[in-house]
Formats: structure tokens, C-alpha cells, sequence
């Protein structure tokens, strides 16, 4: 392919071209970064965009197979993608969802540098897009350190469990995912003093973009700690709050309910409900009556949303702990996970849509390690100033792909985070 | 690409977008994003899938010809892309009418505890 006197190469098709003359063409009108085996650079181009289109064919046919599985599944167990969608954080999703989109907008302005020959531009929106790309995996390793924690895995290895929600010890998750990226960002790190004490220009000019792609997966993580944790703090009043008054709830209304709902149903599933039977009676850990009277009647007001979903939380707590959980009794349908508690966390089958999960945004995130390490290579020849206005292929191709990880990711978000 | 008469045939055929455009994409594609994520919080029953694959088609082909370029491309390149979306139809459809006729879940249901999840995470 192209050769790399890229200073000249603009203007090479007024010059001999170099190196082919053994190969017997007549190398006037051969410009450098034309292959031999291409008459003009538009065939090249047009060559090269064809077979980029074909693989990106099989790209698109690749990702079906796993929306094959979502959809099926899906389609046999709608209430569990339902339930199981809540655990995904609905905010992380949308921001790394803005994040890719900027990332594409920063490649198809790459793609207009390239072809208007801005170079210094060119590896400015490189690097942008390859910071969002880092901060992107930032945020994802977040999401799944998170996951990991809770026991939210793929189908054999699921053990969430709701009583325990956040259990203490585990390995340090977080730690494991980001070890690669700390050492390589070490590794930049090194590159750039060195090619700065050396006084090697064109290294250090690649290192220091390199150097802020690597810093920008650390932005990743911090931006998806904070929302994490927003979202997280929330979660741990309501915890403690919900166990705290499960008690008085179940006094009134959960006990006599879920107790009979459990003995009504004991037939059906008698081995679960003979065990849930034997669990301590709601109410004997704590006592807590009097706030949850003062919320009841705040609740009462219709307006008042937020608290009546507060007290269906604390009923639906009250109810497992008071061995009420197979079936459901609440009549409120906004409670999105309790209408469907049958089969929504079984382990064998929340588990399945965790596989699905992992599977695409697991496959999605190694397409975007790929994106990475293509647009490295681009970042150093732009840098290097290959890229002019007939030979801006590369750039294009790279544009290509990392828009259609960007679309499998606009079809991921909605049909993943957003059940409802 | 031909428009470039008085250069060299096969040369200067780059077609650079306008910024603008670029822009202006980027800023619907956002909106849509936020369209998406702010009609999640409204129940529209069973049209809750459409709504949200209708959304996202509409991003797709927003983003697939103006920062793909297909719009201009040619024709054979927005063939082979189309078509591979035809038969991805074909392939889900053939396959949910299969599983529909065949077999409602093959799910092995182990007696584990049945757990519900937590109203808000």
C-alpha cells in the first residue's frame, strides 16, 4: 500500500512515483500512496470502501445472532427482561449513549480533515474520538464491576440476592478491569518522558495525544463512580429504610395476605413454599411502626407518587420477609418488578438475560477495543501526515466501522436499559 | 465526484461534508437520544417496542447516511448495506415464527428461590 513520504504526497502525481519502476509500469502519474495495482486513486479508494461496506455486511449479520437470541427470549419471557432491566443503570447507558455519538461526530469531521487536508485537525478529532472511546469503556467497567459485585452474572454463576444485596468481601472487581489500562497508561506515561528527554520529536508528538486517551478512561470510571453512586446512595437509604419498617407493613397488611397467598399456592410449588413458610414471621427484627404510619398517610394523598412507590417497596420487602414472595399481591401496577416476581429473578432465568447482556455489550466493548487500536495506528500516520485529498481511505474505512458500532449501539441502549 | 471537471480523472473526487451538516447530525442524534430515554418514563403498553425501535431506526439511518456518507455513496455499497438488514429481518422473523411453533422455553427451571428485586436500583 502507501509508502510514507507523506510530505510530498499531495502533490506526488506531478513527480515520478518512487519504487515501482522494477515492476515495469510507466510511473509518471504514480503517486506514492497509490498502489501499483490501481490505475487512479478514486479506483483505490472505491476498492477499499467496497470491501470495508462487505465486512461491515458481516458485521451486521454477526450482531443479528445475538438480537436473534434477545428476541427470542424476549419473546418467551417478557416479565423477566422487564424485571432484570431495572438493575441496568439507565443513566450510565444514556451518557455512554451521547458519548458515542460525539465520538462519531468527531470521526466524520476526521473524515472532512482528512479530506481537506487539515492535519493538525485531523489528529485532534483522532484523539477526541479516542478519548470518548476510552471514556466509554470507563463508565462500562463501572457498570460491570458494579454488576460483578452484586452477583449479577450470566446464567450458572448468577447469585444476586435481594436480602443481601451488596455482600461484603468478593474480590475487588473494579480493580481487575481497569490493572490492564493503569499499566498501559504507565507505559505511555514512560514514552512520553523518554521521547521528551531524547528529544525525539515525531514520538513525543504521538505520546502526548496517547498519553490523554489513556487519562480520559480514568475520567470513564470517575464519571460512572459519581453516577453510580448517585443512583447508589438512594439505594442504600431505601435498603435500610425498607428493613427497618418492614415490620409494620406486614403487621397490617402483608402478613395475613402473603401468608395465605403462600399456603393458597403451596400446592402448586410446594418444595419453595415449604421453605419460605419456615422463615421468621415479618416484623419480628425491628420495630419501626410509628414513621410508616406518617408515610401511609402522606401516601394517601394521590399526588404524592413517590411515597405510594415507597410503601409498595417497603410491602413488597415486608412480604419476603414474611415468606409472601411467590406470588404477587399488590394490586399497583406501577410496581414493575413485583407484578412479575414468578419467574423474573429465578436465578435460571434472570440469569439468561444477563447472558444476553454480557454477550452484546461485552462483544459491543471489544469491537470498541478494536475501534482503539485502529485509530492508534490512524493517529500516528495522521500525525505523520499520510493522509491527503486522494488518499484519505483509511480514515474513511476507520469512520466507517466506528459508526456501526456506534448504530449497534443505538438499537443496544433502548432494547436493554429502557424496558420498562 | 465527477463534478471536478477540469482536474486529472480519478483525482480530487474527495466529497468533504459540510461542518454544519456534521453538526446539525450530531445535534438531533442527541435529541433523539434524549427522546428515547424521556418516553421510558410513559407507558404505552405494547407500543413500547415500536416507539423505541422506530426511534432508533430513525437515528440509524440518520447516522448511516450523512456520517456514513451512504447518501452519497454508491449505489452497490447502499445495496450490500440495505440488503444485510433484509436478511437479518428475515433470519429474526424466521426464527421467532419457529420458536413460537415449537417450543415456549427450554429454560431449565432448576427449584432455586424464587427472589424479587429491589423497587429501585
Amino acid at each position: 500500500m502507501a509508502t510514507t513520504d507523506a510530505g510530498l504526497a499531495s502533490d506526488a502525481h506531478e513527480q515520478p512515483g518512487h519504487g515501482h519502476s522494477d515492476h515495469g509500469h510507466g510511473d509518471h502519474d504514480h503517486p506514492s500512496y497509490l498502489a501499483h495495482h490501481f490505475d487512479t486513486p478514486e479506483q483505490q479508494f472505491d476498492s477499499g470502501k467496497l470491501g470495508m461496506w462487505l465486512f461491515l455486511v458481516t458485521e451486521v449479520l454477526f450482531f443479528s445472532g445475538m438480537f436473534c437470541a434477545y428476541a427470542i427470549f424476549r419473546s418467551w419471557r417478557p416479565e423477566v427482561f422487564e424485571g432484570c432491566s431495572q438493575f441496568l443503570n439507565t443513566k450510565l447507558g444514556a451518557i455512554n449513549t451521547g458519548v458515542l455519538l460525539f465520538s462519531s461526530f468527531t470521526m466524520a469531521w476526521g473524515v472532512r480533515c482528512a479530506q481537506k487536508e487539515q492535519h493538525k485537525l485531523l489528529t485532534v478529532m483522532l484523539a477526541t474520538t479516542l478519548s470518548c472511546a476510552t471514556v466509554f469503556l470507563g463508565v462500562k467497567a463501572i457498570e460491570y464491576s458494579h454488576k460483578w459485585h452484586l452477583g449479577l452474572l450470566p446464567a450458572g454463576l448468577f447469585s444476586y440476592d435481594p436480602s443481601n444485596p451488596h455482600p461484603v468481601g468478593g474480590p475487588n472487581y473494579l480493580a481487575y478491569i481497569c490493572a490492564p489500562f493503569v499499566l498501559i497508561t504507565i507505559g505511555v506515561a514512560i514514552w512520553l518522558v523518554v521521547s521528551f528527554l531524547r528529544g525525539a520529536k515525531f514520538q513525543l508528538e504521538c505520546a502526548k495525544p496517547l498519553m490523554v486517551v489513556c487519562l480520559c478512561f480514568f475520567v470513564g470510571v470517575g464519571l460512572g463512580t459519581i453516577l453510580e453512586s448517585g443512583g447508589d446512595a438512594g439505594h442504600h437509604e431505601d435498603d435500610h429504610a425498607v428493613v427497618a419498617s418492614a415490620d409494620g407493613v406486614a403487621a397490617e397488611h402483608g402478613e395475613e395476605h402473603s401468608h395465605g397467598e403462600a399456603e393458597e399456592h403451596a400446592e402448586h410449588e410446594a418444595p419453595t413454599a415449604a421453605a419460605v413458610v419456615t422463615l421468621p414471621a415479618a416484623g419480628a427484627m425491628t420495630d419501626d411502626s410509628a414513621d410508616l404510619a406518617v408515610l401511609e398517610r402522606l401516601a394517601s394523598d394521590s399526588t404524592n407518587t413517590g411515597l405510594q412507590d415507597e410503601l409498595a417497596a417497603r410491602k413488597a420487602q415486608s412480604e419476603r420477609s414474611g415468606g409472601g414472595i411467590l406470588y404477587d399481591v399488590s394490586d399497583d401496577a406501577s410496581a414493575t418488578v413485583a407484578s412479575a416476581p414468578e419467574n423474573v429473578l429465578r436465578p435460571s432465568r434472570a440469569g439468561v438475560f444477563f447472558s444476553i447482556y454480557y454477550c452484546m455489550t461485552g462483544i459491543h466493548a471489544i469491537h470498541i477495543l478494536a475501534g482503539i487500536g485502529v485509530m492508534v495506528w490512524l493517529l500516528v500516520r495522521s500525525i505523520r501526515m499520510d493522509f491527503n485529498r486522494n488518499y484519505f481511505g483509511p480514515v474513511d474505512y476507520v469512520g466507517l466501522y466506528w459508526h456501526i458500532v456506534d448504530m449497534i449501539w443505538i438499537y443496544l441502549f433502548p432494547l436493554m436499559y429502557l424496558i420498562r | 465526484m465527477s463534478a471536478h471537471e477540469n482536474a486529472q480523472e480519478g483525482y480530487d473526487f474527495a466529497h468533504p461534508l459540510p461542518l454544519p451538516l456534521l453538526a446539525g447530525t450530531f445535534l438531533v442524534l442527541t435529541l433523539l437520544t434524549v427522546l428515547t430515554v424521556a418516553q421510558a418514563s410513559f407507558n404505552f403498553g405494547s407500543l413500547d417496542v415500536l416507539i423505541v425501535m422506530v426511534i432508533a431506526t430513525i437515528k440509524a439511518v440518520l447516522v448511516g447516511a450523512i456520517f456514513m456518507h451512504l447518501a452519497w455513496d454508491k449505489p452497490f455499497n447502499i445495496i450490500c448495506f440495505i440488503g444485510s438488514f433484509v436478511f437479518v429481518g428475515l433470519f429474526i422473523m424466521a426464527t421467532l415464527f419457529d420458536s413460537r411453533q415449537t417450543a415456549k422455553d427450554s429454560i431449565p427451571v432448576t427449584d432455586d428461590a424464587v427472589v424479587s428485586a429491589p423497587a429501585e436500583l
